[in-house]
């Protein structure tokens, strides 16, 4: 029986109190510095109100679209190897006929780069990928796989691509456990019945098994789209802060963090914190949408 | 009965090979650890080197790796206390009471649960600057008593366990309130702090952009900021002495893992059922 109390004000005030001082206040503090030229320095009382002057700046930007661009890149590549590796061990891990032993140890093990520092890592790679005495070419070199060093963070493409990958590698095992998780919690009788029918494998996967990982698929895509999107540490440390080579490392979060703290631009650096807000909306419904529109049909 | 036999014997082999790979940089950051600035421009190895503690030497001169380690530590335990025990409080009351705009605070939740913290990060660095808390730890901190997400979890936790019938025994006993959130409410919600703070402190600990943002002395900053700042200091031109860095933010976090690593991972499967 729920009842009213005085306490229960008490109760919840410091949350309400912390959670409108420290959450709410800062963003709504944010959206008004976007609408002005405020540099960060000085105080807010010696900025000017611009208005949308900074969301038309927004909107007309190459930079901005370069780092939408860069960070969509990287996180699609990364999503791609991320999933198709979670989604066959998951498979491999599931299968009935196999049986295969240590899961326990296994899971541990993929899931372990998960929790290690994102700064850690990537500092740990700027030196393994490094051109010149990088562990990576000594090791390519001295099996004979490339003639002379390459340099690997040099080349937009190769940096990139090793954004992704390294993502990839710290995160397929989070992906695998949930996807293992929810395949594990299908019914038998559906495979029973589907053998019984003579469905083979491929059949049984793509009209069971997809179908009935679909929510799991949704949190997962949606987790992963979020996370994505706000990828900061591992391009801002792999190279030189800034998103070199060319830029091709600079995302959404990195620009926004480089804007308003080392270029003084706070009023420019919200207008982005929003534009990054009003992308992620857009993504999460959009995924959500197109998940569900099928099952309406 | 052969052939999966056959296959199996593959599968496994595959799996190995994938672990393998996987603790490659690892190894080559352990390894490297241990040898001369010289000995890894010359190339790599596989066996360790006897340069570790020259290595250590070079890198404490600069860098104090354990005064980072003990920041971090001071940080993210804060940060989980405060964010199990508030959002207790917030769960108890929550579900316990009525009260006006229950359902305002609820849905308040829900959205903020989807807002990217970025969001709010230029107005939390000004606030803390007019607050004079700016290169303090406490806008790292407060913020873990307001955590929407947790206080969820904890909401539906306490739903499906905490029986009603015992929080009425204790105010017919005339148990406070708040003596009932100590004694009963928080021992039932035990195995929700567990795993929650388990992931409340990977996250603290890992965090980046708001120390970063926070902190300006060299002697407040957590780990990851240590990290981030190896590059440019002098520690970057002995490699050994780098890679030794990285391996002492690293290794410790490893070696807690084993220990926990089948209650993380219970936690993260029943999540994702549920959710």
């Amino acid at each position: 029986m729920a009842k009213t109390h005085r306490k229960a004000y008490l109760f919840i005030a410091p949350f309400v109190i912390v959670f409108l001082i420290f959450n709410i206040y800062p963003i709504f503090l944010t959206f008004y510095y976007s609408l002005t030229n405020y540099s960060g320095m000085g105080g807010i009382a010696n900025a000017e109100f611009i208005g949308i002057a900074n969301y038309a700046r927004l909107i007309t930007d190459a930079y901005f679209y370069e780092a939408f661009l860069n960070t969509i890149k990287i996180w699609g590549f990364n999503f791609i190897v991320q999933m198709l590796i979670a989604l066959g061990l998951a498979l491999l891990f599931s299968d009935i006929r196999l049986k295969l032993k240590g899961v326990g140890v296994f899971r541990a093990l993929f899931y372990l780069p998960n929790i290690i520092t994102i700064a850690s890592v990537a500092i740990l790679f700027n030196i393994l990928l490094d051109w010149n005495h990088g562990a990576l070419n000594q090791l390519l070199l001295s099996f004979g796989f490339i003639d002379s060093p390459i340099n690997w963070l040099n080349s937009p493409t190769y940096a990139q691509s090793a954004v992704a990958l390294i993502g990839a590698w710290m995160w397929f095992g989070n992906s695998f456990i949930i996807l293992l998780a929810g395949i594990s919690g299908i019914s038998r009788d559906y495979y029973e019945a589907a053998l019984i029918d003579g469905a083979n494998w491929w059949k049984s996967f793509t009209n069971i098994t997809l179908p009935q990982l679909k929510p799991i698929l949704l949190y997962v895509l949606i987790t992963s789209i979020i996370g994505g999107l706000q990828l900061f540490d591992l391009p801002m440390l792999l190279t030189d802060t800034r998103g070199a080579p060319q830029g091709s490392l600079n995302t959404m979060v990195l620009y926004l963090y480089n804007q308003a703290f080392k270029y003084n631009n706070f009023g420019y650096g919200a207008t982005l914190a929003y534009g990054l807000f009003i992308i992620t909306v857009l993504f999460s419904a959009v995924t959500f949408r197109a998940m569900y529109r099928k099952e309406v049909r | 009965m052969n052939k999966i036999r056959f296959a199996k014997l593959f599968i496994y082999l595959a799996l190995i090979l994938l672990v393998v790979i996987c603790f490659i940089p690892f190894y080559m950051m352990v390894i490297n650890a241990t040898r001369t600035n010289s000995e890894i421009l010359q190339g790599f190895s596989l066996v360790p080197g006897t340069a570790i503690l020259d290595n250590y030497t070079t890198l404490i001169s600069y860098m104090d790796v354990w005064r980072g380690f003990l920041n971090s530590l001071t940080v993210a335990v804060s940060v989980t206390i405060l964010n199990a025990y508030f959002s207790a409080l917030t769960a108890f009351a929550l579900v316990v009471y009525h009260f006006k705009w229950k359902n305002v605070i609820f849905v308040t939740f829900i959205v903020m649960m989807m807002v990217p913290g970025q969001l709010g990060l230029i107005g939390l660095y000004d606030l803390s600057e007019a607050l004079g808390m700016l290169d303090t730890y406490w806008p790292l901190i407060i913020p873990a008593i307001a955590a929407p997400f947790t206080v969820f979890f904890f909401r539906q936790y306490l739903i499906t366990t905490m029986p009603m019938s015992l929080l009425e025994a204790g105010r017919i006993d005339g148990a406070s309130e708040m003596h009932m959130f100590h004694r009963i409410v928080i021992p039932i919600l035990m195995p929700a702090i567990a795993t929650m703070g388990i992931f409340t402190f990977i996250g603290s600990w890992n965090n980046y952009i708001t120390p970063l943002v926070i902190l300006r002395s060299p002697e407040l900053f957590t780990l990851p900021v240590m990290m981030g700042a190896l590059r440019g200091s002098p520690v970057a031109t002995n490699l050994g002495a780098m890679y030794l860095g990285i391996a002492i933010s690293v290794v410790p976090i490893m070696i807690a893992f084993l220990f926990l690593s089948r209650y993380i991972i219970n936690s993260i499967s029943a999540g994702a059922v549920k959710g």
